[in-house]
C-alpha cells in the first residue's frame, strides 16, 4: 500500500482555520445585532442565517457553483475583470464553508450576547466606560464561553463538510480535496485501509471537539 | 485557551498549500474506469519514460464536462465518452478535438458468495431475475456516466432492463458502481472491464466481459484544455506510445486503429 497522503488533512485544517476566522469576524456583529435588534428585519435575518441548518448542502453547493462560475452573476463580472473563477478553488471552498457554517457560529454567539444584561452595560456607561472599554471589560468576559463554543463549532463543522465542498470544490487533489472527500475517494478506489485511518481520525477529532464544547459550556473553560 | 486556539490557527494558515507527496504536476480529470490502469500507467511513465508527477481526479465524464464548462483547472481530460470532448472543443475550451485512446468494454461482476452466476450472455442474471431473488444490481448512473449508459444498453439488449430496473443501485461514477458491486452489499453489478480486471477488484469475486456489440462503443477520447502546460502535453504524448497502449490493453481496453 502506498503511504497515506496527508495533504487532505493539512488542506482541511487550513480551510477550517481560515473559515473560522472569517466566521468570527462576520458572525460577531451579526449575532450582536440579532441579540439586540427588535425591528421587523430581525426575524427574516435570523431565518436566513439558520437556512444552512435545514437545507441539503447540495442546494448551497449548486447555487454557489452557478453564481461563482465564469457565466455566473458573481463569477461573470469577476471574469470580465480578469479575476480567475472562484469555482474549484480554495477561495471558493472558503466562501462555501463560511456560508454553510454560519449558523453554527452565530447561534452560540447570539445566545451568549443575549445573556449579557443590558443594565450592567448601562451602568458601566453611566460610570464613564467608553464603547471599547465596555466591550472588552464586560461583554467579552461574559460572552467568552459562547465565543469559544462558536469558534470550535465553526471549525469542527467546516472539517466535517462534504456536500458543499464536493460541488463547489470539485475534488481536486492538493487544491480542494479535503479529508471528507479523500475518504469518499478511498472508498471508491476500494482502499478501505486508507479510508479507515482518515475516518477514525475524524471520529476521534469530532468526539474531542464536542467534549471540549460540553466542558466549556459547564465551566467556562474547555480544558 | 484563546492563545491555544490562535496558535492552531496560525499553524494551519501558515502551512504551505499542497504540502505532501504526489501533489505536484498537472491536474488530470480522468473517467473513473481508468483509476487502476492509470496507477500502473503513471508508475511506468515515471520509471520507463522519465516522466514527472501528474495528479488525477477520478469521476464521471459527465460531471467533469460540467466542471470544465464552469472553469475547473484541469489540463487534460480523459473522457469515457468522446461526445463530451467534442462538446468542449465546440465551446472553444480545448486545444483541438483530442485523440481516441481506448475503447471500453463492460463486464458483469459478482462478489464471492453472491447468488449471481456470471457469464457473458447474462443467463445467470436472467434466471436470478426470473426467480425473483435478485437483491440489488449496481451500475453507474446512466444520466451522466458513460459506463452506466452502456450497462443500461446491454440490459435492454438482453431484455432484462424492465426486470432489473427496480433492483438497481446507481453509483455516482463507474468506480463507485464497482465498489457497490464488489462490496458484497449487492448481488453484483455491470462495471467497466478495466476495473473488474484490476487485482484490487478481481480478487473480490468473478466477472465475465459482455459482448462488445451489446452497447454503443465506449469511445474514450482525451483532450488537452487551453491552459495545458508542457508537463500535461508530455503525458498526453506518452499515452499514445506503444508502451502506454500496452497498459490499456492489459486492462481489457480495445485499442483504436493506429493513425
Amino acid at each position: 500500500m502506498a503511504p497515506l497522503d496527508l495533504t487532505p488533512v493539512w488542506l482541511t485544517l487550513q480551510l477550517a482555520a481560515v473559515s473560522t476566522i472569517i466566521l468570527l469576524i462576520i458572525g460577531a456583529p451579526l449575532a450582536w445585532w440579532l441579540a439586540r435588534a427588535r425591528g421587523r428585519l430581525r426575524a427574516p435575518v435570523e431565518a436566513l442565517v439558520a437556512l444552512p441548518l435545514v437545507l441539503p448542502p447540495t442546494v448551497l453547493g449548486f447555487y454557489l457553483l452557478v453564481a461563482l462560475g465564469p457565466q455566473g452573476i458573481i463569477g461573470g463580472p469577476l471574469a470580465a475583470l480578469g479575476i480567475e473563477s472562484f469555482a474549484f478553488s480554495f477561495t471558493g471552498l472558503v466562501i462555501g464553508s463560511v456560508l454553510f457554517s454560519l449558523p453554527f457560529v452565530v447561534k452560540p454567539l447570539q445566545g451568549s450576547f443575549e445573556a449579557v444584561d443590558a443594565g450592567v452595560i448601562e451602568a458601566a456607561q453611566t460610570l464613564g466606560a467608553g464603547p471599547l472599554d465596555r466591550f472588552f471589560s464586560i461583554i467579552l468576559p461574559i460572552a467568552k464561553p459562547g465565543i469559544i463554543a462558536g469558534a470550535v463549532m465553526g471549525f469542527a463543522h467546516t472539517v466535517g463538510e462534504f456536500g458543499v465542498v464536493l460541488m463547489i470544490g470539485g475534488n481536486i487533489p492538493g487544491k480542494t480535496q479535503v479529508v471528507s472527500i479523500a475518504i469518499y475517494n478511498h472508498v471508491a478506489a476500494l482502499d478501505y485501509g486508507a479510508a479507515h485511518i482518515l475516518s477514525l481520525g475524524l471520529v476521534v477529532f469530532s468526539f474531542l471537539t464536542l467534549l471540549a464544547v460540553s466542558l466549556a459550556s459547564r465551566t467556562g473553560r474547555p480544558w | 485557551m484563546i492563545r491555544a486556539l490562535a496558535a492552531i490557527f496560525i499553524l494551519a494558515v501558515s502551512l504551505p498549500s499542497g504540502a505532501g507527496a504526489g501533489q505536484t504536476g498537472p491536474l488530470i480529470a480522468a473517467a473513473a474506469d481508468l483509476r487502476f490502469a492509470m496507477e500502473e500507467m503513471t508508475a511506468r511513465y515515471k520509471a520507463e519514460a522519465g516522466g514527472g508527477d501528474v495528479r488525477f481526479s477520478y469521476g464521471s465524464s459527465g460531471n467533469f464536462y460540467t466542471q470544465l464548462t464552469q472553469g475547473a483547472p484541469f489540463e487534460l481530460f480523459m473522457s469515457a465518452d468522446e461526445e463530451y470532448v467534442f462538446r468542449l472543443a465546440n465551446a472553444g475550451l480545448t486545444r483541438d478535438k483530442g485523440a481516441l485512446y481506448a475503447i471500453g468494454r463492460i463486464a458483469l461482476f459478482a462478489p464471492r458468495g453472491s447468488a449471481l452466476a456470471v457469464d457473458e450472455r447474462l443467463s445467470g442474471l436472467r434466471s436470478l431475475v426470473a426467480s425473483g431473488k435478485l437483491s440489488r444490481l449496481a451500475i453507474a448512473d446512466p444520466l451522466h456516466a458513460p459506463y452506466g449508459r452502456a450497462a443500461r444498453e446491454a440490459l435492454m439488449r438482453a431484455g432484462l432492463w424492465d426486470g432489473v430496473q427496480p433492483r438497481l443501485v446507481l453509483g455516482e461514477n463507474a468506480s463507485q458502481a464497482a465498489q457497490f458491486a464488489s462490496s458484497g452489499a449487492t448481488a453484483g453489478g455491470i462495471i467497466p472491464l478495466s476495473l473488474a480486471m484490476a487485482p484490487t477488484v478481481s480478487k473480490l469475486g468473478s466477472f465475465a466481459a459482455l459482448p462488445a456489440e451489446w452497447h454503443n462503443p465506449l469511445r474514450q477520447r482525451m483532450v488537452l484544455l487551453n491552459n495545458a502546460g508542457p508537463a500535461a502535453e508530455a503525458f498526453y504524448r506518452y499515452l499514445q506510445t506503444p508502451a502506454a497502449r500496452g497498459v490499456f490493453r492489459n486492462y481489457g481496453f480495445t485499442l483504436p486503429e493506429e493513425n
